[in-house]
């Protein structure tokens, strides 16, 4: 687990893009500015107010919370930080406290308290997750240059300001997803308007719960003053609370199919580590065809347990190689692991998948699902190659597949697993 | 409705009846019309909470934030905050739940209580109105600044209140349990984090309802309506998390199943002593989250016999010395294909060790008393007790009794007694599901021997 994790971190640094170069340095330049400016101008308003904004913002990133699909999103942090640029007077006992900040002072302020909730994770050993905090850090920044000029305005005329502050929340939030989703994208080597897609329907949620926390926490400051604005903790924690429940049993249940998918293994039936890299490959080509998240997770489900049906045969085939078996055997297969997994009652798209994975790509009663043709093709890959990185092998199994493209296999699932084939090994997959 | 006692009743009726005192002396003409718009929007605050809880586990276990409107209430009406919170809380009666009216009246009940309660220490421990329920067109647009003074010098009757509030609901629920027979069960099936989830939301709703109060000054009844998001986005996440907890548990099971297709005599084997060793850790009142992991790990107890070759299970006659190798080795291949699973931990053990023996004869490590993991042991006793009250190929079903007598014989030698007696304490109470004798239908696998039955153990050559 922990050397998988540091060579993807390797690979990570390795393959550090253009889009990720691009957003570090800008904001490093942002914090920089905003850092001599600091130095040159006076601090607006009570310090103990940034203070105190600062703090919230680094307490939400080290609460961070990790995503199904590997991603990170910060709720708590970024309502704070969005809640600071648009903070229209904080109230205090003898007066209000403070107005809203000039926004290169919102740059430092949630820049420092963003490091500072870094830095446990980084002692910890885990990821500083510079990337997703550069780009809430550029989402407020631009909430800020856009509220700021608006700010003494809107002061005494709340529903403008909800009006206004709901608009930007929106906004900030678009920036960052879109930010985002092209790091991931990057990352991913999926396309982009998929991953733009998917990031949307993931985040949205926790995107609106932040804005409007953040909207709350501006209407609440002029009443409860700063050091009360913890009791909004209370709500948000709930979420987190909600959320990281959600995201662990989604990685437990993706532990659970690919550790029981290996029963196969165990039982002789198909060669050790089939399952995991006919899952990973069929990963890679679902992603180069444009496949949304939902459909890569069922497609990744299915590719992993695509095998169970032998455990209805008495003897293991040889080398479990589905490829040589008659057809009729390898539909018989197909049905029953479907079968198998339809008894779930949960993961009917995934049975249907493993179920059509024995029909050619043409010629059958119907056309299969493309996740099926997938799998077929990564399947047949796979037992031709069988995890060796021969590349006379490789080549002679992507030989072997081109020819059956039309009639055997999909031509554009072997197309994109030749595209696959040629980026990466497929051992590194 | 009958099933509840003649205590039940009473205890129902002592709660309705002083809630319906609290609100008696309400009349329409006695309270401003501000004081019934802030009610009549927090009661629909309250009832929109009610109506759409989370189901957090087996049985009743909900979740619904619906005190965060009847708090509310007691920061905004100030010295009439008592009885609006009653108000807000009575109106769990009209709860568009499917909830029996009986249920219904509890609740209602239960709530103004609580409310009622909540209201009065705000109120005497100096907390103020967060709003002037005379001006309707302050109630009703807003605009009005709620000052930091007044919120200052509430807070703490607000958090004292919010306490009370807790305690006073707490405590009605409890003293309905501890009255009837059949609430208690649910509370039994409740989930492990239950407790500290509801303590934690609690809290976080008591919040939301100070919140809801603060910003009611400018933004008015919206106020209420925005603070609902958030929590919706928490629940969602919740009913996410309970439906995927649900489809896990059913993978798993579908996916155990298959494994033991392959032999006909074995069919069901995993669930039962899955239930089996879930039965014995509630009977020794272990921990919910660990008498779950000890669930999963019946389940997946021989998850490993996929690595034992076909034909050695067919055998008839006496096993070589590797025949019989390669059955002892099934713990380690089960554990081989489980490792990854990350919750599994401590299941882990149970499952690797779950063939040894209390006089040390068993396998794989030969382990024996207390040096065998208690998952372990646990797992044994429900395995040889189901092998037993199973048909074989070469025997029928024992009858439970004898099985119980044979599971008595090998406390000691083989199983730990303190979950043998355990295991038939709690077949005395819940029973046992006998699987239907079937016959085999022709190209099934049918094992002649049972590595797992005590009766008849397996033959080997050269004998141990």
């Amino acid at each position: 687990m922990t050397a998988r994790a540091a060579e993807q971190r390797w690979l990570t640094w390795q393959t550090i893009d253009t889009g990720r170069l691009v957003l570090l340095s800008a904001t490093v330049a942002l914090v920089v500015i905003a850092v001599a400016r600091a130095t040159l101008v006076q601090f607006q308003d009570a310090r103990s107010v940034a203070i105190v904004f600062g703090l919230y913002v680094a307490f939400g990133e080290l609460l961070r919370l990790a995503l199904p699909g590997g991603r990170e999103a910060a709720p708590i942090a970024m309502s704070a930080a969005l809640s600071y640029a648009m903070v229209l007077q904080v109230a205090g006992a003898g007066g209000p406290l403070a107005t809203n900040a000039p926004p290169l002072q919102v740059v430092l302020v949630v820049a420092a308290g963003m490091l500072l909730g870094s830095l446990p994770h980084i002692a910890a050993g885990r990821r500083a997750g510079l990337t997703g905090m550069s780009a809430r850090l550029m989402a407020v920044t631009c909430v800020a240059f856009a509220f700021h000029p608006f700010s003494g305005y809107l002061l005494g005329r709340p529903k403008l300001a909800f009006a206004a502050m709901a608009a930007l929340a929106v906004l900030g939030w678009l920036i960052e997803t879109v930010i985002s989703a092209l790091i991931r994208a990057d990352d991913l080597r999926a396309r982009y308007l998929v991953t733009l897609a998917d990031e949307l329907r993931v985040q949205w949620r926790l995107g609106l719960a932040a804005g409007v926390s953040a909207i709350i926490m501006v209407f609440g400051a002029e009443v409860m003053g700063v050091v009360e604005l913890a009791v909004f903790g209370g709500p948000l924690l709930v979420i987190q609370f909600a959320f990281r429940r959600y995201a662990g049993i989604r990685a437990t249940y993706l532990q659970t199919v690919r550790a029981l998918a290996q029963v196969t293994e165990v039982g002789g039936y198909v060669e050790s580590g089939h399952s995991r890299r006919v899952s990973r490959l069929a990963l890679a080509i679902g992603r180069e065809l444009g496949m949304a998240e939902p459909d890569l997770l069922n497609l990744e489900y299915a590719a992993l347990m695509h095998d169970i049906g032998q455990l209805s045969l008495v003897e293991p085939i040889p080398g479990g190689a589905t490829l040589l078996v008659s057809p009729e055997e390898a539909r018989r297969i197909a049905e029953y692991g479907a079968e198998v997994i339809k008894q779930t009652g949960v993961l009917d798209a995934v049975a249907e998948l493993v179920r059509w994975q024995w029909l050619p790509a043409s010629g059958g009663p119907g056309a299969p699902p493309l996740g099926s043709n997938v799998i077929r093709a990564a399947n047949a890959f796979d037992d031709l190659v069988a995890g060796s990185t021969d590349r006379d092998r490789v080549a002679a199994a992507v030989d072997r597949l081109l020819l059956g493209a039309d009639s055997e296999y999909d031509p554009r699932v072997v197309a994109a697993l030749v595209t696959v084939i040629d980026r990466l090994p497929a051992s590194r997959l | 409705m009958s099933r509840f006692s003649f205590v039940t009743w009473l205890y129902i009726a002592a709660v309705v009846s002083a809630a319906s005192a609290v609100l008696a002396p309400i009349r329409a003409g006695t309270e401003p019309i501000g004081f019934w718009i802030v009610c009549g929007v927090l009661a629909l605050i309250f009832l929109v909470c009610d109506s759409t809880p989370i189901v957090l586990g087996p049985g009743q276990w909900a979740w619904s934030p619906s005190s965060a409107a009847t708090l509310a209430a007691v920061a905004l009406l100030g010295n009439r905050g008592a009885i609006g919170a009653a108000i807000v809380g009575a109106s769990a009666v009209v709860s568009i739940r499917r909830v029996q009216i009986i249920e219904r009246l509890f609740n209602g009940g239960m709530y103004a209580l609580a409310g009622y309660a909540a209201g009065m220490t705000y109120h005497l421990l100096g907390g103020r109105h967060f709003i002037s329920i005379s001006h309707v067109r302050q109630v009703v647009f807003g605009g009005h600044l709620t000052g930091y003074t007044t919120f200052q010098l509430s807070i703490k009757a607000f958090v004292a209140a919010a306490i009370v509030h807790v305690l006073v609901n707490h405590g009605l629920v409890w003293g309905m349990l501890l009255v009837d027979k059949t609430s208690r069960a649910t509370v039994r099936q409740a989930p492990a984090w239950g407790v500290p989830l509801l303590l934690t939301s609690d809290l976080g709703f008591a919040a939301l309802g100070l919140v809801i109060a603060a910003l009611w000054g400018t933004l008015a009844p919206f106020a209420a309506a925005i603070v609902l998001v958030p929590l919706y986005v928490a629940r969602w996440a919740m009913g996410q998390f309970a439906e995927q907890q649900r489809a896990h548990t059913a993978t798993l099971s579908a996916l155990c199943q298959a494994v033991e297709t392959k032999d006909f005599y074995t069919r069901g084997h995993s669930e039962r002593v899955s239930k089996g060793s879930g039965m014995i850790a509630r009977q020794i009142g272990m921990r919910n989250d660990r008498a779950e992991a000890v669930a999963f790990a019946g389940m997946l107890h021989d998850v490993g016999k996929l690595g034992v070759p076909t034909k050695v299970l067919q055998k008839q006659g006496r096993l070589t010395e590797e025949e019989f190798a390669a059955i002892q080795l099934h713990p380690m291949r089960g554990l081989q294909i489980v490792r990854e699973i990350g919750f599994l931990t401590e299941a882990l053990t149970g499952i690797m060790h779950h063939h040894e023996r209390m006089d040390g004869r068993g396998y794989p490590m030969g382990f024996a008393g207390q040096e065998i993991p208690e998952f372990a042991r646990i797992i044994a006793v429900a395995d040889a007790f189901d092998s037993m009250t199973s048909t074989r190929a070469y025997r029928k079903a024992t009858k439970i009794p004898d099985a119980i007598a044979e599971l008595h014989r090998g406390a000691g030698t083989q199983f730990d007694p303190k979950f043998v007696d355990a295991f038939v304490a709690a077949l005395e109470r819940e029973g046992w599901q006998l699987r239907e004798p079937a016959q085999p239908r022709g190209h099934e696998i049918l094992t002649s021997q049972d590595h797992d039955d005590p009766i008849t153990p397996l033959r080997v050559v050269e004998g141990m």
